[in-house]
């Protein structure tokens, strides 16, 4: 059974004649596709490592079937800096030492862009490490991954709204 | 994972007509099903792809103050919806406890309906397991147990429901509207998921090739928003199963309990309600000890179904703790951790101190 999808990947059309309907999105973009900057830990939505953002969200690409994407809009770890200008997301991670071996990192980046649009979290560190849950970091880099995010998002928060010095802060009366 | 034939078709009376034919299976989602075929739990010889049905996306307000939820309308959409989550505060509460935020941006609201047992002898094929196949037998019985039923079960299932979702669903009387080529009907949510008896196979009261289509929240659920939380017991603080959750929903008139909704979940085959111990809270004015009692008879027909024990005395608090930071009131923003015993509480010190 042969099956034609098109997928956008990075702004990029791409149309994919699948033999076989098994392949997820993640297995098409590391082994197909050439794009391996998605990483694959456990293939089973436990790590985040897959992290990708479909349509504008962060899902598991490794629970998603490559069929079923036809038509979307994917955007991966390669797709985020602008030639050689890092994606804020990118800088806040290397500023924040936000990283040890690297391996869940395209996964956590990507997991923080999703974040960031979403726009859950505000300025509470303890709603960042809550709605970053779905990343785990064998390495421990937890707390630089935190800072990281918690910048990245007063940087975009700070840009949507250059006239205001008031951001939600997003804190709990504690 | 074993071969299929994938198709995905353009409306509702092909998806089922298709979904009739043995051997076929919906896929949605896709975050419990692809899992599921991956470890060769699950080997479907056609997968019915839903995600491009129309018409089954949408929160519908309904004339009588009632909503109806869209079958794919994706966890995260729902939890986050201002006016939903304002009108039944601990449904958001429970979706936002469950899995993690990618999965939760994947999940649909039929997807996570039926979800299947996490049990780990269900998930491994090498394993005997009556529920995947009838007859072969229960490892759990014998085996990694502790997480495993406590209310409900027989010798011959021992396994636990796994959603949050469902939980405060069932509190507050829910109905699932399904589809099939043979019509439409309507189920309770209680109904739905089905005790195993002697056939644990059958895991739902849905028909071959049934389609959920939406889910109905009664006019009468929103006015629980007041006094209305979702507590869930982890291993740990986020991104885990429940090992038991509880959602508790009061309306207090005068000082008195006028109504009060309780469901358990993590503790059977099917989210809980807890008839007797709502009864048992209606009409008196609230107090520890009457919370303390409803978490008593909640639980009086549990026992261990193996190493769980210590779940049936956690249900217990459990439900008095949810059901005094019911009466405390819902808060007015979400907390930072849904669900958790350790998320900060408004005018309290908070409940946890990270580093
Ligand atoms: C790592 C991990 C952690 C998780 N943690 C939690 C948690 O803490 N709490 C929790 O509640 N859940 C948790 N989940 C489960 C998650 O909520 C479910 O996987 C999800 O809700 C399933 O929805 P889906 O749309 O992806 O369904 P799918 O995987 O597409 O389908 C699931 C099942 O439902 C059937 N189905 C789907 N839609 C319909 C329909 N409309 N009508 C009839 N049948 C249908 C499918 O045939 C299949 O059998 C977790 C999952 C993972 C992988
Ligand atoms: S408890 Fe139920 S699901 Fe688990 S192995 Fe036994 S029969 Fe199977
Ligand atoms: S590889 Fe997808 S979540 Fe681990
Ligand atoms: S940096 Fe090594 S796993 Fe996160």
């Amino acid at each position: 059974m042969s099956l034609s999808i098109s997928l956008a990947i990075n702004g990029r059309q791409h149309d994919v004649a699948l033999n076989d309907p098994r392949v997820t999105l993640l297995d098409l973009l590391r082994e197909r596709l050439d794009l391996p900057g998605t990483k694959k830990g456990c293939d089973r939505g436990q790590c985040g490592a897959c992290t990708v953002l479909v349509d504008g969200r962060r899902i598991n690409s490794c629970l998603a079937l490559a069929a079923s994407m036809d038509g979307a809009e994917i955007t991966t770890i390669e797709g985020l800096a602008e030639g050689d200008e890092l994606h804020p997301v990118q800088a806040a991670f290397i500023e924040h030492d936000a990283f040890q071996c690297g391996y869940c990192t395209p996964g956590q980046i990507m997991s923080a862009v999703g974040l960031i649009k979403e726009g859950m979290a505000g300025d509470d560190p303890e709603r960042v490490r809550e709605l970053m849950s779905g990343n785990i970091c064998r390495c421990g880099a937890y707390q630089g991954i935190t800072e990281a995010v918690l910048e990245a998002g007063r940087k975009a928060a700070e840009n949507a709204q250059p006239q205001t010095g008031n951001p939600d802060t997003g804190k709990d009366a504690a | 994972m074993k071969p299929f034939d994938y198709i995905r078709p353009a409306t509702l009376a092909e998806a089922v007509t298709e979904a009739a034919r043995p051997g076929s299976a919906y896929l949605a989602g896709g975050t419990n099903m692809l899992d599921l075929m991956k470890v060769g739990a699950a080997a479907p010889e056609r997968l019915v792809d839903i995600t491009r049905l129309p018409g089954l996306d949408a929160v519908e307000w309904l004339p009588d103050g009632g909503v109806r939820i869209g079958a794919l309308v994706r966890n995260s959409d729902l939890a986050y919806d201002a006016r939903f989550a304002a009108s039944f505060p601990m449904v958001a509460e429970a979706l936002l406890s469950g899995a993690s935020a990618q999965l939760r941006n994947a999940a649909t609201v039929g997807g996570n309906l039926m979800q299947r047992t996490r049990c780990a002898y269900f998930q491994d094929p090498a394993s005997a397991c009556n529920r995947r196949e009838s007859g072969s037998g229960c490892d759990a019985r014998d085996g990694e147990n502790r997480m495993h039923a406590v209310l409900g079960f027989t010798e011959h299932c021992i396994a636990v429901h796994a959603s949050d979702f469902c939980v405060p669903l069932v509190a507050l009387g829910a109905e699932v509207e399904v589809e099939s080529s043979d019509g439409k009907r309507t189920i309770p949510i209680d109904e739905l998921h089905l005790l195993p008896g002697d056939t644990p196979q059958m895991e739902t009261a849905l028909r071959r090739g049934e389609l959920i289509t939406g889910v109905k929240l009664p006019a009468g659920a929103a006015a629980f928003s007041g006094h209305a939380r979702y507590l869930k017991l982890r291993e740990r603080t986020s991104y885990a199963f429940a090992v038991v959750s509880a959602a508790a929903a009061l309306q207090i008139e005068d000082g008195r309990i006028a109504e009060a909704r309780i469901a358990l979940g993590g503790v059977a085959a099917k989210p809980w309600r807890a008839a007797e111990a709502e009864a048992s809270l209606v009409g008196i004015e609230p107090s520890q000890p009457a919370f303390a009692r409803a978490g008593e008879i909640a639980l009086a027909s549990a026992h261990p179904s193996g190493a769980n024990a210590f779940k049936i005395e956690l249900a217990r608090r459990i439900v008095t703790r949810v059901l005094t930071r019911a009466l405390e009131g819902t808060p007015e923003r979400m907390p930072a951790l849904p669900g958790s015993p350790f998320a900060a509480r408004p005018d309290k010190t908070s409940g946890v101190a990270h580093v």
